[in-house]
């Protein structure tokens, strides 16, 4: 061990600052005296509260290396809130002693000649003193890796959950000999349930390492839970071991945990799928009401998601550092935006092609052509990057092996209420009637002085309006780019197609269904594989139902 | 006029048929001449560039009629026929890949340079026969049409139409293109086919196989727009037609429709099937770009410029386009998708009938007015 290679110097060095301390004492008593006079009746009532901390305080300041230990402990044990703050600064070599009157500070500022310093008791600033009139409270090595051990338990001592949660985690597969008994000292404290948890695993990983053949195996059934990934390590160790009443409990707790993930695997399957199903949905149901409802092919309909992406875009180049701002501002800009171009499209080419489908395709096709080429030659071929707010990004931790990201969970909320909006639009308002009416019978519909064209703008802005929504929402998740319509605009097709023309409900279980089946495809498949098959199953599908799931009925159907 | 009674010799003793074969002829005849005869570096020399190049364009031109064949007299907007062309140019690129035997670069006998690369040891399943011409010509024929038959059958026995079909096909082509853009399928993956070295033992990077390969182009493209004559002026044409214009009317009649449609739909993939096997050995490269939705619509609006229902419109349109692709990309890259973006826009919206519309309407106004001087009044009542 290299104890006495640290041990001398520290020693010398304590001895150094000691004989600084006394000369300190001896040359300027008059300051000392002065001190303590001006502060006296200020400090009376601290004096009293923080009398503990004090004494604690120097208690470690002047402390020998050998005493260190016991000094730091007395600290830990007091259970004094402040503990942590005063290690921290003795750990970053903060702590310091005024010559003169022998008060323990931290420093807050150690640049330049005059040091800004701080009473560690009350916090209190102190102002500069010069950094002569200052003495460092030493610390080496072994004690400073001492110390990590220590403040580590001392978070986990904390009030604030987050940062006992946090130290209960890092303790995860640490346990080692000098902490194992405070730990099970604290499982006897009332703890919140993740943490207690948390330090019953790592207790028992501790356990089944090198306890004995009893606590071996109740620390199996400790873990037997646990979905922790040291758990499982520490599990499949036990299994190799050469105890076999051991090896046989362990395997067993494996195969339970097994169980457990696979649930929790499915789960997370689950939830992608929903993800993914919930953008296709978004980039769908724009399409419902052009294609669905209007009957009219737009095969812009991917630009126009792509003008809502680089709306966004836009909208946080005005607006540097607030993406989130940008972000909430960019839903009515990104609509507004695309369902101009969408009028547009509809005034300019889509209106002169009434009642010829085949031709309405064409024409739109070109016209996402022009568009796809406009944004490479005015923004950039490449890619452009949003930023996610940082509300946003992270994610939502559900147990070890399931932690659901925020991003995607928004983008679910989003299409759900994009899709609650559109349905209150069509079944309650004069627009949405006007536009069953439309499209039933056109004619018919005209009659009763219903302005037809209007209808027509109207509808196709809203559409196309969603469009630019859902663009808004795949900024967040994709690459915003010229192709990113393209990679969209068939499968919003599918998913039109496989709900059924003109059935909003249909679009949404048809989207929500795709997503899920190609995420459960995807992981024996492959992702382009899983793509291949889900288009082959709705080709398939077409053959047998060529109206969709939901099929419209009666009067609808005919139009 | 004595009419043949056999339908594939009915079309040559039409008028039209005539002049088109004509023309077509005479133009390979005529850049045939320049190529050999006229000296290299003379104004009017045409290089052996320009004649692959001008194959190319006749391979589109076969393309464009299959697809006006359904098109245009079946009423089914294909957005996938480029499947079919490319089905057709991978069978070809498979024999070319079996006729570079172990002068690749890694000099294996019987692998592809490409399975090689990935540690293939055995020729996959499918790969087997196609060192023979026979065998890979009949696939040439056979790979497009099994699809098509297959796909045609379950699409029009459950009466899939319209706009439905149109996107079902393209999501065809579009899953194709994803499929064979993986290696594991054994068609070379990303890069697709290509280093292709000798065709029926000939040197593919000879002036003179490049001219052979132009010719056969040619005389493909006569024999195609026969074959699709032939049909449209039959009565199974006349029935095609009947569909195209009220599918339920002449299913009451008593047609059966579907096979009506599935026959027709099969011929045109193989069509495009043969365009594909010729197109390949004088680009000298197939990969799965040519599966591309895009370029599956670009062909419809070739034929939608030259003018649907009319065939040799499609002809027009296919040369025409393809020529000012050629100028656009060389001159302008940026311009020319959204030159291709207006004239989608301008066909469909000013010109549905396209390039032989126009030319219809110009005959159609001489004979107005021819009739108009015979007969004023009975013409404007």
């Amino acid at each position: 061990m290299g104890i006495f290679r640290w041990l001398t110097p520290h020693c010398l060095n304590a001895l150094y600052l000691k004989s600084l301390y006394l000369k300190a004492l001896y040359l300027k008593p008059l300051g000392l005296a002065l001190l303590l006079v001006l502060s006296l009746p200020a400090h009376s009532q601290a004096e009293a509260d923080s009398d503990q901390g004090q004494a604690l305080l120097t208690n470690l300041a002047d402390a020998s290396p050998r005493e260190m230990d016991a000094a730091i402990e007395a600290i830990v044990d007091s259970g004094d809130p402040r503990a942590r703050s005063w290690l921290d600064a003795f750990g970053n070599n903060r702590l310091s002693r005024i010559e003169d009157t022998g008060q323990v500070v931290v420093v807050l500022r150690n640049v330049g000649r005059d040091w800004t310093i701080a009473d560690p008791l009350t916090g209190e600033n102190l102002g500069e003193i010069s950094r002569r009139e200052l003495d460092r409270v030493n610390i080496n090595n072994a004690i400073r890796g001492k110390l990590e051990g220590v403040l580590a338990m001392l978070d986990l001592y904390s009030d604030d959950p987050e940062v006992q949660e946090n130290a209960a985690e890092a303790m995860m597969g640490k346990v080692n000999d000098s902490v194992v008994n405070p730990l099970t000292k604290l499982l006897e404290r009332d703890l919140p349930g993740p943490v207690r948890n948390r330090i019953e695993e790592s207790v028992a990983i501790y356990q089944l390492q090198q306890g004995e053949p009893q606590a071996r195996l109740e620390a199996i059934d400790v873990l037997t839970g646990s979905l922790h990934s040291n758990a499982r390590a520490a599990l499949n160790n036990a299994v190799a071991g050469d105890d076999p009443a051991v090896a046989a409990r362990a395997k067993q707790a494996l195969v339970s945990i097994e169980q457990k993930l696979k649930m929790n695997r499915a789960a997370e399957t689950l939830y992608f799928g929903l993800s993914l199903g919930s953008v296709l949905v978004l980039a769908a149901i724009g399409l419902a009401i052009t294609f669905g409802v209007m009957g009219v092919i737009n095969m812009a309909h991917g630009e126009l998601i792509m003008l809502g992406a680089y709306t966004t875009w836009g909208m946080q180049q005005l607006l540097p550092g607030q993406p989130g701002l940008a972000l909430i501002l960019s839903i009515p800009a990104g609509f507004l935006v695309a369902a101009l171009a969408g009028i547009a499209i509809e005034r300019s080419v889509i209106q002169h092609l009434k009642g010829r489908p085949l031709e309405t395709l064409l024409a739109t096709f070109g016209v996402s052509l022009i568009l796809q080429q406009l944004v490479r030659t005015v923004i950039s071929p490449l890619n452009r990057s949003v930023t996610t707010p940082e509300w946003m990004s992270g994610s939502l931790v559900i147990n070890d092996a399931l932690s659901l990201t925020l991003n995607r969970m928004y983008v679910i909320g989003f299409a759900l209420v994009v899709f609650a909006g559109l349905m209150l639009i069509m079944r309650k308002t004069r627009l949405g009637l006007e536009v069953r009416a439309v499209t039933q019978n056109r004619a018919m519909a005209r009659s009763m002085g219903i302005r037809a064209t209007r209808v027509d703008i109207l509808t196709f802005g809203l559409g196309s309006g969603v469009a630019g929504l859902a663009g808004v929402a795949l900024s967040q998740i994709t690459n915003v780019g010229p192709n990113l319509g393209q990679n969209y605009i068939i499968d919003s097709f599918m998913v039109v197609v496989f709900g059924g023309v003109g059935n909003l409900w249909g679009t949404l279980l048809a989207g929500l269904s795709l997503g899920t089946i190609n995420q459960i495809l995807e992981p024996w498949a492959g992702s382009v594989l899983a793509k291949i098959m889900v288009l082959v199953l709705i080709i398939l599908f077409i053959q047998k139902r060529p109206k969709g799931l939901f099929p419209q009925k009666g009067r609808a159907a005919e139009g | 006029m004595p009419t043949s009674q056999f339908w594939l010799l009915r079309p040559l003793q039409e008028r039209s048929t005539q002049i088109f074969l004509g023309v077509l002829f005479a133009a390979v005849a005529l850049v045939t001449l320049l190529h050999l005869i006229i000296p290299e570096g003379h104004a009017l020399h045409v290089s052996a560039y320009t004649v692959t190049l001008l194959g190319k364009y006749l391979c589109y031109a076969l393309l464009a009629v299959a697809v006006d064949l359904v098109w245009g007299y079946l009423g089914i907007l294909s957005l996938g026929h480029g499947a079919f062309f490319a089905l057709g140019g991978y069978a070809m690129g498979m024999y070319l890949m079996r006729q570079i035997g172990d002068r690749g670069t890694y000099g294996d006998p019987v692998l592809p340079d490409f399975m090689v690369f990935l540690n293939w040891d055995s020729l996959p399943w499918y790969w087997q026969g196609f060192d023979m011409a026979w065998f890979a010509f009949i696939m040439v024929l056979l790979a497009p049409g099994l699809l098509a038959l297959v796909f045609g059958f379950l699409a029009f026995r459950s009466r899939v139409t319209g706009v439905y079909l149109s996107i079902i096909t393209q999501a065809l082509t579009f899953a194709l293109m994803l499929a064979f853009f993986r290696n594991e399928m054994g068609f070379g993956g990303n890069n697709g086919l290509t280093d292709f070295r000798d065709i029926l033992g000939l040197n593919l990077r000879t002036d003179a196989t490049r001219l052979g390969l132009f010719i056969a182009t040619g005389i493909a493209l006569a024999i195609g727009y026969v074959i699709c004559r032939g049909i449209v002026t039959s009565k199974l044409g006349r029935v095609s037609i009947a569909c195209r214009d009220a599918e339920a009317r002449t299913r009451f009649l008593g047609y059966r429709v579907e096979r009506v449609q599935l026959f027709v739909f099969v011929v045109s993939a193989m069509l495009a099937g043969v365009a594909g096997a010729l197109y390949v050995p004088q680009v000298g490269i197939i990969n799965p770009s040519e599966f591309s939705p895009l370029f599956s619509i670009e062909i419809v609006v070739w034929v939608a410029l030259g003018g649907r229902a009319t065939l040799y419109g499609a002809v027009i349109g296919a040369i025409l386009v393809n020529y000012a692709k050629t100028v656009f990309t060389g001159v302008m890259p940026d311009a020319w998708l959204f030159a291709l973006g207006g004239l989608f826009v301008l066909v469909t919206v000013f010109l549905p009938k396209g390039i032989a519309g126009l030319l219809q309407k110009r005959k159609k106004q001489e004979e107005d007015t021819d009739t108009d001087a015979a007969q004023p009044k009975e013409a404007t009542a």
